[in-house]
């Protein structure tokens, strides 16, 4: 086990691959009473072509399926995994997302009963067809329910309107329709392709003892039988530069309108530091202008045109990236100009040694305070990883840049081809 | 792992808790004022939180403040409204990195606790009033957001379900506040309510993290000399559920309806039956092994949540579930066929063990937390009853099968709320 040690944060990481591969990363964190763990295999919804293990030919597999998966681990022949959970005093969850599907709990007594819950339940699937028809209405609901949910069907639509081919568009839960086709065997395939443990991490935080938990993994891990780990061939089709759809409009019964301006991101990173130093950029540029005491914020906020749900995010990933700019607006159209010509301005703006310095400490202190969550840092750490980049190195990453960079990436940045408008609005008289 | 204990330190105007821990990065530091609800003055409070950030005597506008907290390591400030029983509380909370784990080591906590006074007792104004242009534009935000309340369906029907259920009593009040008052509302009418707000709402400021206490207490003097003139203490309005259980149906273009129901427990945070009260709702509805979650979920596959929470300081119970249109009776029948099982007393011992253990984590885990923390010990100030961390973990642990039983027996229904759509209606 290799432990590394941040003087800084006066954070320590332990870290070890087993012989099957599984990454295992520990975090000891005596003074928390809890212990939150998290154990996610680099498999989502964008996972959607593949050539199946002991398979030959690349194959499709039905919308939503990851996310199926997801809820049906917990149910094995005899019992729900949730129950043995609560048994442990331990409240568990799961989520997918576009690249991951992740298994966690958190506690605050019985962890080794729970880490070992964890791990085995996620390695013994048992999928039924029974099984399977009775979660179709479950999940069915849950599709509904976002769809009645005007945030969602806007961040979706955004997505949607900027892609063409990448199957980022397509909803993570699937469609109503899609999960019909899902059979047991179409989970065992994909279940079989994407959670052998070479494709899978596992990240401990929390009120542990390092040696003995790493001890306990191992027993568990060296007690099973894996096939020998193989590379998984996924197939993305290519996205082209530009969008899908330059203006989406969604009808739902809604109030007030809502508009979100979406910008494609390039993802041609020559580095996992490029990568860092690009996301840290967009996010810190997006801050910068469009949070609370950006100059855009006000403007927009002056002139009426947002109110306080309007927000912004960045996400970027191997393959594909997006920044979303919007919230509720009494008009859309207008909206969506106004932020398209201060994204147009941006290019010959300036950011000053004084400015930069500034969004630095910002972008540090807050950083210092999404440390405070063990979720955040298990979650962010893993993600980050994939990615070949170390969470706790990015206060030193954020300290080494310099006005010259946020220019530089300021005069690059925005395409106009690729930005693309979704717009919520009321349904028509 | 330790608790951190409360340290209390009561001055004229406001009572100082600290919460010294070395757990986290930041310091947060949080001021409640709390006062009666009341028709009179939910607006005004309603709309004050977003005028407060728009300024201060020494920074001319809302921009000025945000770069002020960007300088100060990207502080986190916020002011919003809630309630809580009968009561409005404001709080202002403000988390600042903790400069130990910075190479820059300036202190920043005395530097945040004072733009924190600035914010409350110096916001930008003019003899006697706040800017014109600001509270109308505060005003607009205030009432899009009371519009787009509606479109969150759960939010709204929520909303409803307490809008029908406490009609008569204060609790029913929109947290939001109403827009027929915002009309008039001017400069130095918020300005008269800011005042009111000053002299006579309840202060509470805590301090949590690893900050000096000595240091902590100099740098709230402002706060804790305040001058002050309190209102009486008004007991709370108490309620029973009608005879006939009231039922509501609306119509709205959903996909998904909203099965919402009221029940009232008359278990307040200072009852003696509030713990028992917390392990009810453990089995009931409070986690994936509750009955609900088990019987409408997973049994009949009705809904992809159903779960019941408490309300503290008035005594009320909401079970909330998302279920198609067409399940309305099955699933209310399986609704009461729960609360029927629990006061039947189909429960067994171990799964009381099992909840009480549940709970005791889920309160550590809150504890893990800088606003969680804060929050979990405000819960007794607002309820008249103080309480280590410790003995609130042991009132769960002392709780029996009997005790729970005789809570369930309790719980009576008083409305049931569905949001449907017009075609399920017509067949409901």
């Amino acid at each position: 086990m290799h432990k590394k040690h941040y003087e800084q944060l006066q954070e320590s990481i332990y870290a070890e691959t087993l012989p099957n591969g599984l990454k295992v990363f520990l975090q000891p964190k005596p003074e928390m009473a809890k212990t939150y763990a998290i154990f996610s295999t680099n498999y989502g919804s964008v996972d959607q072509t593949f050539v199946p293990l002991d398979g030959k030919e690349k194959i499709t597999v039905p919308e939503g399926i990851a996310h199926f998966l997801e809820h049906k681990l917990f149910e094995k022949e005899d019992r729900d995994v949730f129950q043995d959970f609560t048994k442990q005093g331990a409240s568990a969850n799961a989520f997918t997302s576009f690249t991951q599907t992740a298994y966690l709990f958190s506690a605050t007594s019985h962890i080794e009963e729970n880490v070992t819950t964890l791990l085995d339940f996620v390695q013994d699937p048992y999928f039924s067809d029974k099984s399977v028809e009775k979660e179709k209405g479950i999940i069915a609901q849950e599709i509904r329910m976002y769809d009645d949910q005007p945030d969602w069907r806007s961040f979706f639509g955004t997505i949607q309107s900027l892609f063409q081919s990448h199957p980022v568009r397509i909803d993570i839960a699937g469609t109503v329709e899609s999960i019909q086709e899902i059979t047991k065997e179409d989970l065992y395939t994909c279940y079989n392709t994407f959670y052998h443990p070479s494709n899978m991490t596992l990240f401990v935080t929390g009120n542990i003892d390092e040696e003995k938990m790493i001890e306990l993994i191992r027993t568990n891990q060296d007690s099973k039988k894996f096939a020998p780990p193989a590379k998984i061939e996924r197939f993305f089709p290519e996205e082209p530069e530009t969008v899908a759809e330059k203006k989406k409009q969604v009808r739902m019964p809604v109030s007030v309108s809502k508009c979100m301006v979406g910008i494609k991101e390039n993802t041609d990173y020559a580095s996992p530091e490029a990568y860092l130093k690009q996301e840290l950029l967009t996010d810190m540029v997006l801050d910068y202008y469009f949070s609370k005491s950006g100059v855009y914020y006000e403007e927009l906020y002056k002139n009426d045109l947002i109110d306080d749900s309007f927000g912004f995010e960045t996400s970027l990933e191997k393959n594909f990236g997006f920044s979303i700019i919007g919230g509720n607006t009494k008009e859309p159209d207008r909206f969506a100009d106004t932020v398209k010509g201060m994204l147009q301005r941006m290019k010959d703006h300036t950011v000053s040694e004084a400015e930069m310095e500034r969004m630095k400490k910002k972008t540090i202190g807050q950083m210092l305070r999404a440390m405070n969550s063990l979720e955040f840092v298990s979650n962010r750490f893993i993600q980050y990883h994939l990615a070949g980049v170390d969470l706790f190195d990015i206060v030193p990453a954020i300290e080494k840049l310099t006005a010259a960079d946020a220019n530089d990436f300021l005069k690059e940045w925005f395409n106009e081809d690729r930005l693309a408008v979704c717009q919520i609005l009321p349904q028509e008289a | 792992m330790k608790i951190a204990g409360e340290k209390i330190i009561t001055g004229k105007g406001a009572t100082l808790h600290l919460i010294p821990t070395k757990k986290y990065k930041t310091i947060s530091i949080a001021v409640k004022l709390q006062a009666p609800l009341e028709r009179e003055t939910i607006t005004a409070r309603a709309l004050l939180p977003y005028v407060l950030q728009q300024g201060t005597a020494n920074l001319s506008d809302a921009r000025a403040l945000r770069l002020k907290l960007d300088d100060l390591y990207g502080a986190i400030l916020s002011i919003s409204g809630t309630k809580k029983g009968e009561k409005h509380i404001i709080t202002l909370r403000l988390d600042v990195a903790n400069e130990n784990y910075l190479s820059d080591r300036t202190p920043l906590f005395e530097r945040a606790v004072d733009l924190l006074r600035e914010i409350l007792f110096e916001p930008k104004a003019e003899n006697g009033a706040f800017t014109e242009s600001i509270v109308s534009r505060e005003t607009q935000t205030l009432k899009q957001k009371m519009v787009a309340l509606k479109d969150d369906k759960m939010s709204y029907a929520n909303m409803r379900l307490i809008d029908e259920m406490c009609k008569s009593e204060p609790y029913s009040l929109h947290v939001h506040g109403y827009e027929e008052e915002l009309g008039d509302m001017d400069g130095s009418k918020l300005y008269g309510f800011y005042e009111k707000m000053l002299k006579q709402d309840k202060m509470d400021i805590y301090i949590l993290g690893d900050v000096d206490s000595e240091l902590a207490e100099k740098a709230v003097q402002p706060f804790l000399e305040r001058d002050i003139s309190p209102l009486e203490e008004r007991a709370a309005s108490v309620h029973r559920a009608p005879a006939d259980v009231q039922e509501v149906i609306e119509t709205q273009d959903v996909q998904q309806a909203k099965l919402h129901l009221g029940y009232r427990t008359n278990i307040r945070y200072d009852d003696p039956d509030y713990a028992a009260l917390q392990v009810f709702n453990g089995l009931f509805g409070g986690f994936p092994s509750s009955k609900l979650f088990r019987n409408v979920r997973e049994k009949h596959s009705l809904a992809y949540y159903a779960a019941s929470r408490f309300e503290s300081h008035k005594g009320l119970l909401f079970v909330f579930s998302g279920i198609d249109p067409k399940d309305y009776q099955k699933a209310k029948e399986i609704i009461d066929a729960q609360l029927a099982s629990m006061q039947a007393g189909e429960f067994e011992g171990t799964e009381v063990e099992e909840v009480k253990d549940l709970i005791v984590s889920q309160i550590l885990e809150t504890i893990d937390n800088p606003a969680g923390h804060i929050e979990t010990l405000y819960q007794q100030v607002m309820g008249n009853k103080n309480i280590t961390i410790e003995q609130m973990l042991d009132s769960i642990k002392q709780v029996t099968t009997e005790d729970v039983l005789q809570v369930a027996k309790k719980v009576q229904l008083d409305t049931v709320y569905l949001l449907t759509n017009k075609e399920a209606e017509k067949n409901a």
